[in-house]
């Protein structure tokens, strides 16, 4: 992506539709789908552009949810002070969570693994310690008023989840212009190689879970303000892992806007099937399987880098016979 | 006299129960072409994956440019001017041709427009100026081999390791490869190379060490290190030395 325009653009059409939709219901989705895609935009920076598939993204949004809440309930702190700690303490945790692991040279499915167990553990710390409200969760007062960042309106939230989702993106665009951007993804194509080049590839993944960390916790963060409530199960659970993979893998893994459109197509789908067949559980789960199957198998660079290169797949599918039988 | 840029020192690896390089010792002066040759399997990979800071040595030392270097990690020998090529080749096979040499060419260059500039100028040298937008996958063998090449040279290195860049390549793809490598060298780039396309090897460098089973059992110039018997027996095997010179009546 050459310039900022596509960003500038896809936002700036964005933020005009809370002058059109009224509807809560709508303005909630919207609200929740951007916040998905923060976290996805978090996610994809280490995974997309590094090349590390973290299955453990909760430790860190949780880390965000957390700290906002507790500040603000326990110690009194200023929410907009501790949505800024949150990021920071998330920042912190995905600097301790990518330096036991990378030091320690786990790479591919055993460092999925690790990031996992890392989340985990989190979620059953939180869920029996006092300072999280152990299994009853924490609950912040409602107070709306624009210094205790609560709003009003949905719209007020809307555009501060879509000025987070705007300077990701922007980051994202940045990362790929940089030559820290291309040390990470040289690390993604080839580690030992991009060490032969001079490449750190320890402080470059580092830094790397630094920068997906924060983002991701900012997405915790505004979770916690804008749902007022946070648990174990919501702010370390599976769920949030899970769907911050996902949307970039859907969306288009290490490209600017993969996170955003996965989100849109991801959420679009679990609600329309949440329309057609009831409110049945984990209904929206199966789409998000189904949908991730079908994605893999047909776009495994996802629908940006599919469209990207659809000529290129075009002649791939109709060369694919031929090479099979070679290979067979 | 001034020491060699390169000195490798008894450098020794042990595998477990396998001694893959077993006190090996050689150097490569400045500004030349040395070569490492030897019959597979006699641990010259190893030996460069030790120079070039992939694996720790399990004793001995390396001094580059005067500097004791033993065990120092890959980036931060590719900092002190040491690039390497892989045998196997390496390449970022996602990105472009230019793309691949602009991550060696952010080694001295930090801004992405001062980078791009000097990795184009390496890749045209190097004779890939015409694939610069095209994916690294879409090369040929040769295409590759040149690719590894240039991303090397784009750190902007004083010594070159090349692991055997010309396998692999047919008579004519070497004839064109010959050229640029020698012209390396006239840049004042120190090349140090695991070859096994002898040809290449006598018309390149001046001065050559031969690895067997771990150990450098020969050095000389090419002409002298094909005549040493044991290094051809190490080839050839045992008692193949005399039968060939019982055969060519020497």
């Amino acid at each position: 992506m050459k310039s900022v325009l596509p960003i500038v653009s896809v936002i700036a059409a964005l933020a005009v539709v809370p002058l059109f939709v009224q509807s809560n219901v709508t303005l909630n989705f919207l609200v929740v789908t951007l916040l998905i895609a923060l976290a996805g935009q978090g996610w994809n920076i280490l995974g997309g552009y590094g090349g590390q598939y973290s299955f453990g993204h909760a430790a860190y949004f949780g880390t965000g949810a957390y700290v906002t809440a507790i500040l603000q309930v326990r110690y009194g702190v200023n929410a907009w002070i501790g949505f800024a700690a949150g990021i920071a303490v998330g920042a912190a945790v995905g600097a301790i969570i990518g330096g036991l692991t990378f030091r320690s040279g786990l790479r591919g499915s055993y460092f999925a693994l690790v990031t996992l167990a890392f989340a985990e553990v989190l979620r059953i710390v939180a869920s029996v310690a006092p300072i999280t409200g152990a299994g009853v969760g924490t609950l912040i007062k409602l107070d709306l008023r624009a210094q205790a960042l609560q709003f009003q309106s949905r719209a007020a939230f809307y555009w501060l989840i879509l000025a987070l989702v705007a300077l990701s993106l922007l980051i994202a665009w940045l990362l790929e212009r940089s030559r820290f951007g291309a040390w990470l993804i040289a690390v993604r194509e080839n580690e030992d190689a991009a060490m032969a080049l001079g490449v750190d590839a320890t402080v470059v993944k580092l830094g790397a879970m630094v920068l997906s960390a924060a983002i991701t916790a900012a997405a915790g963060c505004f979770y916690a303000q804008y749902f007022l409530f946070i648990d174990a199960g919501i702010a370390y659970g599976t769920w949030i892992s899970i769907e911050a993979l996902l949307t970039p893998i859907i969306g288009g893994v290490g490209t600017v806007f993969g996170p955003l459109l996965g989100a849109l197509v991801v959420k679009s789908l679990g609600e329309g099937a949440k329309l057609v067949a009831g409110d049945a559980p984990g209904l929206d789960l199966v789409v998000y399987g189904i949908v991730l199957v079908l994605v893999i198998w047909f776009a495994p660079r996802g629908l940006i880098g599919t469209v990207a290169d659809a000529r290129k797949w075009v002649l791939h599918r109709s060369s694919r016979s031929v090479r099979e039988a070679g290979h067979g | 006299m001034a020491e060699p840029l390169l000195v490798v020192d008894r450098v020794s690896q042990r595998f477990g129960g396998l001694l893959a390089v077993d006190a090996a010792s050689l150097s490569a002066p400045a500004g030349r072409i040395t070569a490492l040759i030897g019959p597979n399997g006699a641990g010259k990979t190893t030996l460069f994956a030790i120079i070039s800071g992939f694996l720790k040595p399990s004793a001995g030392s390396i001094r580059f440019n005067g500097e004791e270097i033993t065990g120092e990690p890959p980036h931060r020998l590719a900092r002190r001017g040491i690039a390497r090529t892989f045998q196997i080749v390496q390449p970022f096979a996602g990105l472009s041709v230019l793309e691949n040499i602009l991550v060696g060419a952010h080694l001295r260059h930090r801004a992405r427009t001062v980078a791009l500039a000097a990795a184009e100028q390496v890749g045209r040298e190097i004779g890939l100026g015409d694939m610069l937008g095209r994916s690294a996958d879409t090369l040929t063998v040769a295409g590759r081999k040149r690719l590894e090449l240039a991303r090397a040279l784009a750190t902007d290195p004083k010594l070159l390791l090349l692991d055997e860049v010309l396998a692999g390549l047919n008579p004519s793809e070497i004839r064109d490869f010959v050229p640029v490598i020698r012209g390396l060298c006239a840049r004042g780039i120190t090349i140090l190379m695991i070859e096994h396309v002898m040809q290449a090897v006598m018309s390149l460098s001046e001065h050559v060490f031969v690895l067997a089973e771990g150990r450098i059992i020969a050095e000389g110039s090419p002409a002298m290190v094909a005549a040493d018997a044991a290094v051809v027996e190490a080839y050839l095997g045992h008692g193949a030395a005399a039968k060939l010179g019982a055969s060519h009546g020497l």
